[in-house]
Formats: structure tokens, C-alpha cells, sequence
């Protein structure tokens, strides 16, 4: 395989589905962490809500909008489940609270006593079917440039949906921000303290942020769901949250097209690596590669905090400012 | 001038005042086996400058967040404008009038000096989700929020920092900001925590006026200080504590004189006379 399809293979996957999906999950992210300072380290609880809401929908034979209306559903009393009690408290409370309840949420969907509704460890597969959803496709031909680069009816489809829903998120976040509301928001980040003293409920505040980032999230899970066809709980792991993590500070915590740039780039250098590794002149293992390639990305990351701590969109000026 | 109704007033710990804008009663704050406050009855008078003084370690801070809502008291109830004012919210306090400022200044370091203003504004329409999405809900609210912003900064000499972000200002400009900031909200009561803490004296001159003009403009102000020469400067009222308790309380002239105060506050044989604390 030459340089260039390397490359085009890894580009296919950071603008493909891969890619869109991810920066969808992490412009949910960046809501809560980067401008308004929340540590959610179980956004996956979100995405898993989200994905098993679409999943169950289509196993009970309902349409593709119970799916995303299940989805939103789950996320909100989600949100709200864990945030009433722990966005009173300090920060760190909410750090714990959410990288355990994602964890459990996934150990409940492995369980056996939920086999019935969630399929246990096998999950729910089939989706594609049930749904309908490449039914409905717009498209009828694959895209291609040249050779490799090749983009099929199904996954340009995919991205129709995830792009598009990207797209307006980023919007409403962009509007949102910018209005005394996302204010608020960012001076809860700076100092809850201060935001209190000058009138203003910070709970409320949290718990509208907590939930609307949820919804982006559980949105982003259905998504996946759709794209695999299936859902089962392995997928749903801590591990994606810190994938999510990487994405939304490579990007650019706090911007509004950060967790876009970041989902971008994440999948274009993992790919890209993955790619070189594989096509060297001696052979290296798949699993050595998955390794490999980890270890790359976690050097990336800290080259990343090193060289460019505010990530690719953010401000420097402003990074600085954190300091105090 | 309002201060002209304390003058009969006698100089006697809890002693009654015409016309209180704060009154407290049977306050009790305990760490354990330490009670930190322990405030029989203190009435804060209305439209004058108040300063609650007290060596390190008198619990002025705790008294403090106990009253903004920002810890909770063991016992006791206070009233703020004649409501109830014990066991509700700071935020809640804050939009009813009670506006403090902290000894370490929370300015917003990752915002602009300007949207530091603009964040205390009070009654914001775009503050509320579904209007936040609709600029010309809020628009109008925000271009006169904006107009005001500017002609306290003016007035705090900060204008030429309005687009800086705040972490980037000085120690005192940073007192600045807070002062104007919860201008902002436009109080009634005023909480300032050591507005002069660590500052330099050509800005304490500076502060000492702003404070001056808040009392000027019908605000009433209640601050915590160490320092006995801007106490006697500017205030028009004096509470001090010692050990949690208030130990005294009258105008300036009567409070330097008094043997408890001097006790406790100057001290003989400890660190309490040390100005500013060390931390």
C-alpha cells in the first residue's frame, strides 16, 4: 500500500462515520467540560443510554424516532438522576459519581437478569433490519476518488445523519454560548463561588448543561448503534470516555468547532499510524499495532500539552488565563 | 446623612438602631468543640458604613458567610430588609439585595473584565435557556447592561482593561473589579471580606473612596478590616469581635477607646495586633 492511500484511508475515517460520531459525542462533552468545568468521566453512560434506547426500540419492533425519542428520554432522567444529587457538591463528587454509574449501566445491560430487554453480554443485533434505516437511503452510489477512497451509499448516509446533526449542535451550542446563558456557564467553570455571590442558581445551571450535553451524547450512541447494526456492552467502556477526552483537548476545549477538529485529527493520525505500522518492511502483529498505536497516541497527546496545551482552536491568551 | 441617626445611639454590644437594614439573633456557628461564632444580637444599621473588626481568628469570616448564606449556622436567625434571611441560598440572598465580595478575590480569570460586569447584572431574560437561543429576547436587556458595565468601569478606572481577561489584572485591580461587579447586581447591603487585604496604600486611598461613594449613593455597607487606621477613617459604625462574640460596638471615637477592644484587638502578649493576615 503507497503513502498516499495510507492517507486516504485515514482521511476516509476521520470525515467518515468514525470521525462524525465521535466529535458528536464530544461537542456533548465539551458542554459539560469545557465551558462549564463539569468533570464527567462517564459520558459513555450517555452513549450507551443512548444506543440501547435505539436498540431496544428496534428489537420491540417501534420506528427508528421511538429509538432517538427512547434515547433522549433515557438521557435526560440519566442527567438529571446523577446531577440533582452530585452538581450540589463539590466537582470532584460528579468525576466519581459519573465514571461509576457509566460503569454500572454497562454491567446491567451484561447482566443476565437483563437478557431479555438488553440481550445480556451478546446484545442486540439486527437493527438495520428492524429499522429500516438504509431503507430509507438517499443515496445510491458509492463515492469515490480514485482507488481507495471510497465512500459507500451506506456510510454516506451515516454521515448525512451524524454531520448533520453535528452541524446543528454546534450551531445551538454556538448560539447558546454566546447569550447571557453560556455566560453563566463559563463563570460556574472560573469559579462557582463568585456566581453565586452575584445571584445566580448554579445548580440550575449545571443540570441544564449536564442534560443537554447528555442528549448530544445518548444521540451519538443511537447513531453507533445504527452504524454497527448492533449493540453489545463491550463496546461501551471507560476507555471511550478518555478517547472522547482526547478529542475535545486536541480540539480545543471550551470552542465551539474544537471536539469537530479534534474528532478529525484523532482518527486521522490513529489511522494514519495504524496504516504506517502496517505497511512496514518488516511485519508487525495486529495486536502489536493496536498497542503501538496506543502508545503513539498517548505520546501525541503529551507532545499536544507540551506544545499546543490549549489544543488546535483554542486560544492561547486564554489558556494562560487559566493559570490565575 | 444617615449616620446622623446613630448619634444616640449608645456605644453597648447589641444595642438597638433605627431603622436596621440587617438583624441578628442567637447566631452559633461550631467546628466541633470550638464555637467560632456565638452572636447574641447585632443589628447593622442602615445607609452608613459598618466595619466589623476583630483580631485574627475572632470568626469575622465565618460571621460573614454565615450571613451571605454561603456556610450554615448551628443556631439562629437573622433578617435581611426584614425577611426572613437564616437557611436561604447566597443566590437568592444576592438577588434580594446582599452583594459580597471575597477576602481572596474570585474575579473570573478565563472572562473578559467586561463579562465579569456583565454576569452580575440581575434579571438577565437571555440567562434563561429557551430565550438564550432568541437574541432579540435579550438583546436590548444586554446593550443596556453593557452601557452600565462601562460607566462602572469608568468610574473604577478599569475601562482600559474592559477586553482584557481578568486573570491577566493586578492584585488591586482585582479588588476593583469585584467592587464593581457586585455593583452590578445593585444592591441594597454591600459584604465587603478585607477589600484592603494585601493592596498597596496608594490603592487603599482609592477603595476607601469607592467605599465612601457607595454609602454616598444610599447603600449600606458592612466590611470586614484588620486595619485601624482605615477603620477609624471611614467608618461610621464599628463592631468588634474577639473569641466569636461581639465584645463591643459604637462609633469610631468610642471603639479606640475601649478597654475590651484594646484587649482583645490590639492585644498585649499576642499576634493579634499584626495587620493583615498571614497566609
Amino acid at each position: 500500500m503507497s503513502f498516499i492511500d495510507i492517507i486516504a484511508l485515514a482521511l476516509q475515517t476521520a470525515i467518515g462515520f468514525q470521525g462524525a460520531s465521535y466529535a458528536l459525542a464530544a461537542v456533548g462533552l465539551n458542554l459539560h467540560f469545557g465551558y462549564t468545568g463539569l468533570s464527567n468521566f462517564g459520558h459513555v453512560g450517555f452513549l450507551l443510554v443512548g444506543a440501547y434506547g435505539m436498540a431496544i426500540s428496534a428489537d420491540q419492533g417501534w420506528s427508528i424516532w421511538v429509538g432517538f425519542a427512547l434515547a433522549i428520554g433515557a438521557s435526560v432522567v440519566l442527567g438529571l438522576l446523577l446531577g440533582i444529587p452530585t452538581l450540589r457538591l463539590r466537582g470532584d463528587y460528579l468525576a466519581i459519581v459519573t465514571i461509576a454509574a457509566a460503569e454500572i449501566l454497562r454491567l446491567v445491560a451484561n447482566a443476565r437478569p437483563s437478557e431479555p430487554l438488553t440481550g445480556g453480554s451478546r446484545g442486540i443485533g439486527g437493527l438495520s433490519a428492524q429499522l429500516g434505516f438504509f431503507r430509507r437511503n438517499i443515496f445510491d452510489e458509492p463515492f469515490r476518488i480514485g482507488d481507495v477512497f471510497v465512500i459507500s451509499a451506506r456510510d454516506q448516509w451515516l454521515m448525512l445523519w451524524t454531520w448533520g446533526l453535528v452541524l446543528v449542535f454546534c450551531l445551538l451550542i454556538g448560539l447558546l454560548v454566546r447569550s447571557p446563558w453560556g455566560r453563566v456557564l463559563r463563570s460556574i467553570r472560573e469559579d462557582e463561588d463568585a456566581a453565586r455571590s452575584l445571584g445566580k442558581n448554579v445548580v440550575v445551571f449545571k443540570l441544564q448543561s449536564f442534560v443537554l450535553g447528555g442528549v448530544i451524547g445518548a444521540l451519538a450512541g443511537s447513531l453507533i448503534a445504527l452504524g454497527d447494526g448492533s449493540v453489545s456492552p463491550i463496546r461501551w467502556v471507560a476507555t471511550l470516555t478518555f478517547a472522547l477526552y482526547a478529542v475535545v483537548i486536541l480540539g480545543g476545549a471550551g470552542t465551539v468547532w474544537g471536539p469537530v477538529v479534534g474528532a478529525v485529527v484523532y482518527w486521522f493520525i490513529l489511522d494514519a499510524v495504524e496504516g504506517v505500522l502496517g505497511n512496514l518492511w518488516f511485519d508487525v502483529s495486529d495486536t502489536t499495532v493496536g498497542a503501538v498505536r496506543l502508545v503513539l497516541t498517548g505520546l501525541g497527546l503529551m507532545a499536544l500539552m507540551v506544545f499546543r496545551p490549549q489544543g488546535i482552536l483554542g486560544s492561547k491568551k486564554e489558556m494562560l488565563a487559566s493559570g490565575r | 446623612m444617615a449616620a446622623d441617626a446613630l448619634d444616640g445611639v449608645a456605644s453597648d454590644p447589641g444595642v438597638p438602631k433605627p431603622d436596621p437594614i440587617l438583624v441578628v439573633d442567637g447566631v452559633q456557628r461550631r467546628y466541633g468543640g470550638l464555637t467560632a461564632v456565638d452572636v447574641d444580637h447585632l443589628e447593622v444599621p442602615r445607609g452608613v458604613i459598618t466595619s466589623l473588626i476583630g483580631p485574627n481568628g475572632a470568626g469575622k469570616t465565618t460571621f460573614f458567610n454565615l450571613l451571605c448564606g454561603f456556610d450554615k449556622a448551628d443556631a439562629g436567625q437573622w433578617t435581611f430588609e426584614g425577611r426572613r434571611a437564616d437557611g436561604v441560598r447566597p443566590h437568592v440572598l444576592a438577588r434580594r439585595g446582599m452583594v459580597r465580595t471575597f477576602q481572596l478575590t474570585k474575579t473570573l480569570g478565563r472572562m473578559t473584565v467586561r463579562e465579569n460586569m456583565l454576569l452580575a447584572a440581575s434579571g438577565q431574560r437571555g440567562e434563561h435557556f429557551l430565550s438564550a437561543l432568541v437574541k432579540p429576547t435579550w438583546a436590548s436587556q444586554e446593550k443596556a447592561n453593557i452601557e452600565r458595565a462601562n460607566d462602572l468601569l469608568e468610574r473604577f478606572k478599569l475601562s482600559a482593561l474592559a477586553d482584557e481577561y481578568a486573570a491577566g489584572l493586578s492584585g488591586g485591580q482585582r479588588k476593583l473589579l469585584e467592587m464593581a461587579r457586585s455593583l452590578m447586581v445593585e444592591p441594597t447591603l454591600v459584604m465587603l471580606d478585607e477589600p484592603m487585604a494585601g493592596v498597596n496604600p496608594a490603592l487603599t486611598q482609592s477603595l476607601l473612596e469607592h467605599v465612601t461613594a457607595l454609602r454616598d449613593q444610599g447603600m449600606s455597607v458592612l466590611f470586614v478590616e484588620h486595619d485601624m487606621d482605615v477603620i477609624m477613617t471611614i467608618s461610621d459604625w464599628v463592631v468588634c469581635m474577639a473569641e466569636g462574640r461581639i465584645i463591643a460596638e459604637g462609633r469610631p471615637a468610642d471603639i479606640s477607646g475601649n478597654p475590651a477592644v484594646i484587649e482583645a484587638y490590639l492585644g498585649i502578649d499576642h499576634g493579634g495586633s499584626v495587620s493583615g493576615a498571614i497566609r
